[in-house]
């Protein structure tokens, strides 16, 4: 039987873009709880952790109500791209990024935390901004651990299914992610189906943690609470 | 010139003990240094100046830069104060070379004056042969002086160095205070150096100041402070006398003696002004200040006092000799014999009391 390979590359599409927008915004937020004295850290580093231990279906209700046709975020962006948010794959990306953010700022801010401060204090005493001291010597000694995030948080959007579903639906073709198609196929019977996409998701999931262990040292993050 | 005026107050926490630091000092070109125990403040008034710990009040004035003024609400960051920091661990940057170490100090110039000026203070600091090697791949030695080397790659207005020394065997502290001094003649900048040891404040140190509990408690030439301590207490910081309590038998002005009792016994010594007979106060002798030969000798002699043998230590000098009672007396190799019973000879001039 022919199987679809669509959802699998959507898949990693989204979750390649997830990825990207993460490292980008997590890393910043990784920063600002690694360095940031202020009040209200705390609440930030757990608001950043609820989607990991919230129900997926409560991520993907938040999503929908804030970014629904109704909701204001949703219509500005309908607005702007000229195209619902909601049951399109960039509302999978969506789903996707929230479930892998958290993982990418929780171990960038280990990562960013465990780098000597008598570093940083020598680079500031000989005068280096905050920018050249974060890219020239903070993340280059960080990079690795961050890496290992990074690959962490693109196994983990690869995987997302409550809030997918519930934000981007399940159109074959268009939004059917690849946890959804083998939901699918082990529903309507194509066991033979299922068996191919569960397989194919495995191995890549266990190359790319692989991955992570080894640019990590083989650290972990252990203190990261893993939902589902 | 530094002008430092620094308060800062840790409270006692349910795992540390409260701390409270209130030191104000200046100090000119040439090299300062802070000595005391540790938990004395002494890095902490580093950390101050550099700009990595906010005193609660105070000021901070380098040259005819305000860096610190607690009232006024002026706290500039410690990239723009320009004092050179040499660290405890060196902190030298883990994944550059040496080279590059150096290269991120100088960034500012332009890429000339930057090669120039790095390949200078390579030289300088004899590290041309290991510029392309990491930190990791340098010897003690080296990575001291490449610390040294990137803080003075763009002069700074002070230097600042955290036991500098620390880790170093004997060689290589020699060789670490005559770069040292040489810094010293070359820039003329104020160089501000931590250490609990004495030898560092005898090589290097234009004027030592003594912390002890968040103060300065005494400051001046270390030839001075070590010869006349202000108090009992920095006087046992110090580690070089003997302490020993004696009582004011009798002054005489005239010619310029005094009588102290020990114990049973009687010892010569200074006319003491400012005191009475009768007081009760402390004798400091250092133990090459003092004599002792073994007591079978023909002759006793004056102002001696008869002492016990319970050790006799190997120093790189000499013998150190341990009495009863804890006096300790310096000799030469040869002066000793394996026997119990000796005779110990104070000197008359130059004992100290407090």
């Amino acid at each position: 039987m022919e199987i679809d390979w669509f959802p699998l590359w959507l898949s990693l599409r989204v979750a390649l873009v997830a990825t990207a927008i993460a490292f980008a915004g997590g890393l910043a937020v990784a920063y600002i709880l690694a360095n940031g004295r202020f009040r209200g850290r705390d609440l930030i580093d757990a608001l950043v952790t609820l989607p990991l231990v919230l129900p997926p279906t409560v991520v993907g209700y938040y999503l929908l109500v804030l970014l629904g046709r109704n909701a204001w975020i949703g219509q500005l962006y309908e607005q702007i791209t000229g195209a619902p948010l909601v049951f399109t794959w960039q509302g999978a990306v969506i789903a996707a990024l929230l479930h892998s953010a958290p993982l990418l700022v929780k171990t960038s801010r280990a990562a960013l935390e465990s780098v000597d401060h008598s570093y940083e204090r020598a680079a500031r005493s000989l005068g280096a901004s905050e920018w050249r001291l974060f890219w020239i010597v903070t993340f280059p000694l960080a990079w690795r651990s961050i890496l290992a995030g990074v690959a962490l948080s693109f196994a983990r959007s690869l995987g997302d299914f409550g809030a997918t579903l519930m934000i981007a639906g399940n159109i074959p073709g268009r939004t059917q992610t690849v946890a959804i198609a083998i939901y699918d196929a082990v529903e309507s019977g194509q066991g033979h189906v299922a068996r191919v996409l569960v397989l194919v998701v495995s191995a890549i999931a266990l190359v790319i943690l692989t991955l992570a262990n080894r640019l990590g040292g083989g650290w972990f993050p252990a203190r990261t609470p893993q939902a589902q | 010139m530094i002008q430092a005026v620094l308060a800062k107050r840790f409270p006692t926490g349910r795992d540390s003990a409260g701390f409270d630091l209130d030191v104000s000092f200046k100090a000119g070109q040439g090299v300062t240094v802070f000595f005391g125990p540790s938990g004395a403040g002494k890095t902490l008034v580093l950390d101050c100046i550099g700009g990595f710990v906010r005193p609660d009040s105070g000021r901070v004035l380098l040259d005819d830069v305000l860096l610190f003024d607690g009232e006024a609400g002026v706290n500039r960051a410690p990239r723009e104060r320009r004092c050179g920091y040499v660290l405890q661990n060196y902190a030298l940057f883990p994944h550059m070379t040496v080279r590059e170490n150096l290269e991120f100090a100088a960034y500012r110039l332009k890429a000339m004056e930057r090669h120039r000026r790095v390949n200078e203070m390579l030289e300088r600091f004899r590290l041309q042969d290991v510029g392309g090697r990491r930190p990791h791949q340098l010897s003690g030695g080296q990575r001291q002086r490449c610390s040294l080397a990137r803080s003075l790659v763009v002069v700074p207005r002070i230097l600042l160095l955290d036991e500098p020394a620390r880790g170093l065997d004997a060689p290589l502290r020699q060789e670490l205070y005559d770069i040292l001094r040489s810094v010293r003649a070359d820039f003329e900048i104020p160089i501000l150096l931590v250490t609990h040891s004495l030898e560092e404040c005898f090589e290097l140190a234009d004027e030592m100041f003594v912390f002890r509990d968040g103060r300065i408690v005494q400051s001046g030439a270390p030839s001075v402070v070590c010869s006349r301590p202000v108090s009992l207490d920095i006087a046992r910081l110090l580690g070089m006398y003997n302490i020993l309590p004696v009582e004011i038998r009798a002054l005489d002005p005239s010619r310029n003696t005094s009588l102290l009792r020990f114990g049973e016994h009687e010892l010569q010594g200074d006319y003491y002004p400012g005191h009475l007979k009768g007081d009760r106060v402390h004798l400091l002798v250092s133990p090459r200040q003092l004599k002792a030969e073994p007591a079978e000798a023909r002759r006793i002699p004056a102002n001696s006092i008869p002492g016990c043998l319970e050790r006799a230590v190997s120093t790189p000098d000499g013998m150190r000799l341990e009495f009863a009672g804890g006096l300790q007396v310096s000799v030469p190799n040869g002066a000793y014999y394996q026997t119990k019973d000796w005779i110990i000879e104070f000197p008359t001039r130059g004992m100290t009391i407090l």
